[in-house]
């Protein structure tokens, strides 16, 4: 089967309220998933003889709560990339959930490169991934506070390594950048 | 997974290795449970060179960033220059309208960087092993390409080459000859290393059947490149989805057969090859003609106009302090690195900077498999395993 809207029909037509919306004006076109169908859409993707993407590519987390004018503004996200390595194929969908309760079914066991991608949106994000066997930090230190990557992150004065230095940030100001709202300050 | 190093037998014990390890290549930590001399259970621990590439890259305008991509993988910097000005590319739909000449060139820069990225990889491999007069055979090597690249970007690592819709500059004069005397030496090199390794029983008994990986255990972890087509997948980013001006070239994907070290080895001299063969043809190929796309909203005007226009200054400064702003939407663009399938996804809000860039690494992907690798194999396996995959740290933490 090719192409996202049939792809996205043909799984509307098996999950119903489980699949939401298609976003086909985006350049590389993606559609929602409902988190509580997270699952058994992922293994069914995998393992459907029409569909077969049993590789994953990449799980990203991303922030929406600067964009506008869209549904899921003010949302987290995690972003689900696939192939189907017979006919090179790709596909992108979405799990959206509230920030004040940032949990994901893992499906590090359909998919094992997820494993890492989950801690990694872990990590960045703070999306929580249900059911992950060992959800902690990769790229941070493991005592570090807040996830960087999301858009009201600020950055700490300070900061104490585990072995007792302190670091502490040092300001520099930005002419160019002063009156920019999307300066980390 | 997790180790709890509380819970070990009488018979077993615990060994850290690295992050201050000669064979860590610097930025990974490995604890080991051991009994006796095999690895039981591992914990691979990754991040000691994070430095925040997606976080910075949100505060920075579209073409900042570019600077910053030549920080991931060091050793091919060439090969994320262009996948990442691809990516813009695509956000902005230009992608059809990039000059043919452009995009020969940028084959050939990728080429180059895929054999100085295999180069790389296999002399810390084998010096690892101890061979440690190969090493210098593959750094010659590297060498010889490393000058080609510098005469043509100005720079032998920190390249910056490719600008959206163009690249900095076109060829220099002379670089025919130079890239055609470079490759003839890396070809004396390349036959010099087959016969020092092929048939080599020291080498043979410490990669034939060291860190196997079935094919659907490969594909199940997302393995690309190397590690993938060793086991005998021939997955190619280039054939599956073929960019720039891949199609129009002739050249193999070479497999492995056992996903072994060995085969990493083989197919990693074997792709080198293949890209000089892509090299020379592209260099037949290579039309003549602009290296930008003529659109003056995304590429800077050439520097006599800056200077003595008033509209081509207004355009400088229009796009230097506003910047290319996309439209709103998200794109993944993959390109075929050095170890695999190197892919930007970034999300556009509309405005100058993006919203969101994420990196997908490949040395990230294979690390994540690096424990059960190693698992049952001798404590010594684990280099020629770990240098095999070719962990390099600037994209594996970004």
């Amino acid at each position: 089967m090719e192409g996202i809207e049939n792809i996205y029909t043909y799984l509307k037509g098996k999950f119903g309220e489980g699949i939401g919306i298609l976003d086909k004006e985006s350049r590389d076109p993606w559609f929602e998933v409902k988190r509580e169908n997270l699952r058994e859409v992922a293994t069914f993707l995998r393992d459907d003889p029409e569909l077969g993407f049993t590789y994953l590519v990449a799980i990203t987390g991303v922030d929406y709560s600067k964009f506008v004018d869209v549904d899921y503004k003010g949302k987290l996200c995690a972003t689900y990339i696939l192939y189907r390595l017979r006919d090179s194929h790709q596909l992108i969908f979405k799990v959206f959930v509230e920030k004040e309760d940032p949990v994901i079914p893992s499906v590090w066991d359909i998919w094992r490169a997820a494993e890492w991608h989950e801690r990694e949106a872990f990590d960045l994000v703070g999306i929580k991934f249900e059911g992950h066997p060992d959800l902690r930090r990769i790229l941070l230190p493991p005592e570090w506070e807040g996830h960087p990557l999301l858009k009201d992150y600020k950055e700490p004065e300070e900061y104490r390594t585990p072995d007792g230095y302190l670091v502490v940030k040092t300001h520099r100001p930005d002419p160019l950048r002063e009156n920019n709202e999307s300066d980390q300050k | 997974m997790a180790l709890d190093i509380e819970k070990i037998a009488d018979d077993q014990m615990i060994l850290n290795i690295g992050p201050s390890h000669p064979a860590m290549h610097g930025t990974i930590r490995i604890v080991v449970k051991l009994e006796g001399e095999t690895v039981v259970d591992s914990d691979v621990e990754v991040g000691f060179l994070h430095r925040g590439f997606e976080k910075m890259a949100e505060s920075f305008r579209y073409q900042q960033v570019i600077p910053l991509t030549d920080r991931l993988n060091y050793v091919s910097p060439l090969i994320n220059n262009v996948g990442y000005v691809m990516a813009v590319e695509k956000l902005l739909g230009i992608e059809d309208l990039i000059p043919e000449r452009t995009q020969y060139i940028r084959v050939i820069m990728s080429e180059l960087s895929r054999i100085t990225d295999h180069l790389t990889c296999l002399g810390a491999m084998v010096m690892e092993l101890g061979a440690q007069t190969a090493f210098f055979y593959f750094m010659t090597a590297r060498e010889y390409i490393y000058q080609v690249i510098e005469h043509v970007t100005g720079a032998r690592v920190t390249t910056s080459y490719t600008r959206i819709g163009g690249l900095r500059n076109d060829l220099p004069d002379g670089f025919e000859e130079l890239l055609e005397a470079a490759l003839r030496k890396t070809e004396e090199v390349l036959s010099e290393i087959h016969g020092l390794f092929d048939r080599n029983r020291i080498f043979i008994d410490r990669t034939r059947g060291v860190g196997v990986i079935s094919q659907e255990d490969a594909i199940s972890y997302g393995f690309t490149g190397p590690l993938l087509r060793a086991t005998g997948i021939p997955y190619d980013v280039r054939k599956a989805y073929p960019y720039l001006v891949y199609d129009r070239l002739d050249f193999e994907i070479p497999v492995g057969e056992y996903g072994d070290t060995y085969d990493r080895y083989m197919v990693r001299m074997l792709e080198m090859e293949q890209s000089i063969r892509i090299i020379r043809q592209a260099m037949k190929q290579l039309p003549e003609g602009p290296i930008y796309v003529d659109r003056r909203d995304i590429v800077l005007p050439p520097k006599e106009e800056v200077y003595n226009t008033i509209e081509g200054t207004i355009n400088h400064f229009k796009l230097i302090f506003e910047g290319i702003k996309p439209p709103k939407g998200e794109v993944y663009v993959a390109v075929e690195g050095g170890n695999g399938e190197l892919g930007f996804y970034i999300v556009s809000d509309g405005s100058e900077r993006p919203y969101k860039v994420r990196v997908r690494p490949p040395s990230f992907i294979h690390m994540a498999a690096l424990s059960d690798l190693i698992k049952g194999h001798m404590i010594a396996d684990i280099i020629p395993i770990f240098g095999s995959i070719n962990m390099i740290g600037g994209e594996c933490d970004r």
